[in-house]
């Protein structure tokens, strides 16, 4: 029947080798069931220093107040908000991975979708967690929720941005998480069946929730897997639109503009599919599953780099025609001190990374090759760092007042802070990629009779 | 007293011609455990489109009235405050600004709404021991789902499905729910 049906000849096999299912639950429960690797434990050794030395300097901020930080009077956000939507940013690619892709019946979605929608809330922790400390006294973040005026503050006031970004973030933070994890259950339950170990048994048994993988489970499975995907959608839309309002929405030059939604949606899925590459070029040799994800997968996410790359940079262009065809001098004086005031190295390393080196993608040769990829997407990821550092610090740091203008610089601590996240990041997924299957098993097991590189020779011959 | 016994298939294909043909000699296919959706199964066995959908939209459509109640409550009715020169006298005329938060909480409701359904629907709770036949249903076994009428129409019913090509048949016990 219809998994038997096969795709066109022409397009090439998403799964490489000679596998039959079993073979597949092998290769993908391998990480799991073996002993790590020596890449494994140097990696996990360096994201845990790193994240440690970011506890340090998170504990220092508490103690001592966000005085600890470069951000001053003029500058009020600055490295801290820098990181936020950056972070921000890189959990869209795992949603539009496994949300969008699955709307468009995008097969090749499903080797990648676990490790992207793991990576989409990795990241949204480390996001969230520059906003709660930057509050000054995090242990009075409760006031962020809409709770009766006796708690402290005043009821939240449901006007501001910042608001629909708690609400944003939660939402976004809670859904894709079950997304995720509703995806986990048949995987889990794989990795149960095959446990030896009665403790280990028992654990997956819990975390797999009793899946017993009945025609009618298989049939709700899918429906809420479609149904969240759908509201999953408009939620990833929703959430970098709320995130660029944050800026939108005051008269600040610089941030006042409309264009800031599309623009920031682009670049926020411009960053994600370069994390989603970084993150997958070292996962698909240290875990070997090159066969599943194959240079087929690595081409096409360049793709939407370029695409989206591409979108980035239109929007760079029309922000700065716009600033000048305005005539509002304070919006020209901000966008010509953006590129050639002091910190035109800000912006002109945005340009550069951001605009210019996805375009290096269009070239076959490039976008094939596994080192230029690896290279590329980590430029591109500096680039959308700066781009959140330009858009924030320059606009800033000089304000319509002349005699409060001033610059900005990091102080260690928030570097440290920044490091820290990063090796919160590495750290979780490198325990992700230990305990959870990092491809979607059962999902892929659906495709691989249609796309399958045996079943499509057998049906050439 | 029925009694269900389990065809063990080894490939999917086998198994969806088999129930059509198993159908014809009068066997009672209930069920099917797999490693991971077959489609177009659910007409073969009888499985009725699931209303997972419509609760989910019901649920949405909570949020959004949660939502607009709770903002109006806090923002129009109990503490009215004027901020930025932008007072809050109506909540048709804040509506604009209470769009975002009311989006994200039908979201939130609809999503977690139609999740919990889907755990408490198919009996997915951790601690819930899943009833399995084979071993290695979730890994590339194939099971279906017969009932017998008594304990002597096994051997028939067996030899039926091992003729549609089941690779084992097994008569176990278990508790579905």
């Amino acid at each position: 029947m219809s998994n038997a049906t096969q795709e066109a000849v022409v397009r090439d096999p998403l799964i490489l080798g000679t596998k039959t299912y079993s073979e597949m639950t092998e290769d993908i429960c391998r990480p799991i069931e073996g002993k790590a690797n020596k890449y494994w434990w140097v990696s996990f050794v360096i994201a845990f220093t790193a994240m440690i030395w970011g506890i340090i300097c998170l504990s220092y901020t508490i103690g001592n107040g966000i005085g600890s930080w470069g951000a001053n009077k003029t500058v009020g956000w600055a490295w801290d908000i820098t990181n936020f939507v950056w972070w921000i940013g890189i959990g869209h690619a795992g949603t539009l991975i496994s949300a969008v892709l699955l709307l468009f019946r995008q097969r090749w979605r499903m080797s990648i979708n676990r490790s992207a929608e793991a990576m989409t809330i990795f990241a949204v922790v480390c996001a969230g967690l520059f906003p709660l400390f930057h509050t000054g006294r995090p242990w009075l973040d409760y006031w962020m929720l809409p709770l009766p005026n006796q708690f402290g503050s005043l009821w939240v006031n449901f006007n501001s941005p910042l608001l629909w970004d708690v609400f944003a973030i939660s939402t976004y933070f809670s859904v894709s998480l079950v997304f995720w994890y509703l995806g986990l259950l048949p995987d889990l339950a794989t990795v149960r069946d095959r446990c030896v170990d009665p403790t280990k048994k028992f654990i997956y048994g819990l975390l797999s929730f009793g899946w017993k993988g009945t025609a009618r489970d298989w049939h709700r499975f899918e429906e809420v897997s479609l149904v969240l995907a759908g509201l999953s959608t408009p939620l990833v839309l929703s959430v970098h639109t709320i995130v660029s309002f944050d800026f939108a929405t005051s008269i600040l030059p610089g941030w006042h503009t409309t264009i800031f939604p599309p623009y920031f949606v682009a670049g926020a899925i411009f960053s994600g599919f370069a994390m989603v590459l970084t993150l997958l070029i070292i996962a698909r040799k240290v875990l070997s599953l090159e066969q599943y994800i194959t240079m087929q997968h690595i081409e096409l996410m360049n793709k939407i780099i370029i695409l989206t790359g591409s979108i980035v940079g239109v929007a760079y262009i029309t922000e700065f025609f716009i600033a000048w065809y305005s005539g509002v001098e304070y919006e020209s004086y901000a966008f010509m001190n953006r590129a050639f005031g002091p910190y035109w190295w800000a912006y002109w390393s945005m340009m550069t990374c951001n605009v210019i080196s996805p375009q290096l993608f269009w070239f076959k040769k490039i976008r094939t090759s596994l080192f230029a990829t690896f290279i590329l997407s980590i430029v591109v990821n500096i680039g959308m760092w700066f781009e959140r550092f330009v858009i924030i610090v320059t606009s800033l740091h000089r304000d319509f007042l002349p005699s409060s203008w001033t610059m900005y610089s990091p102080t260690y601590i928030e570097v440290g802070i920044f490091v820290g996240t990063i090796g919160l990041f590495f750290t979780l997924f490198l325990i992700f990629s230990r305990v959870f299957p990092v491809i979607a098993l059962a999902e892929l097991k659906t495709i691989l009779k249609k796309t399958g590189n045996q079943f499509k020779k057998k049906s050439v011959l | 007293m029925a009694k269900r016994i389990y065809g063990v298939f080894d490939d999917e294909e086998i198994l969806m011609n088999a129930i059509p043909a198993l159908k014809a000699q009068g066997v009672s296919c209930k069920d099917v455990q797999s490693p991971f959706p077959i489609h177009g199964i659910e007409s073969l066995i009888g499985v009725p489109r699931t209303r997972l959908s419509i609760a989910s939209f019901m649920y949405g459509i909570t949020g959004t009235s949660l939502a607009l109640l709770m903002v109006w409550y806090m923002m129009i009715s109990d503490w009215p405050i004027n901020i930025g020169g932008k007072p809050n006298f109506a909540l048709y005329l804040n509506l604009p600004a209470f769009i975002p938060v009311t989006f994200e909480m039908t979201v939130f409701c609809a999503a977690h709404g139609m999740a919990l359904t889907f755990f408490l629907r198919s009996k997915l709770l951790p601690g819930v021991t899943a009833p399995m036949p084979h071993p290695r249903i979730t890994n590339d076994k194939f099971v279906l789902h017969v009932d017998v009428k008594d304990e002597n129409a096994i051997n028939e019913v067996s030899a039926q499905l091992k003729s549609a090509g089941a690779s084992e048949v097994l008569t176990k016990s278990l508790q579905f729910a």
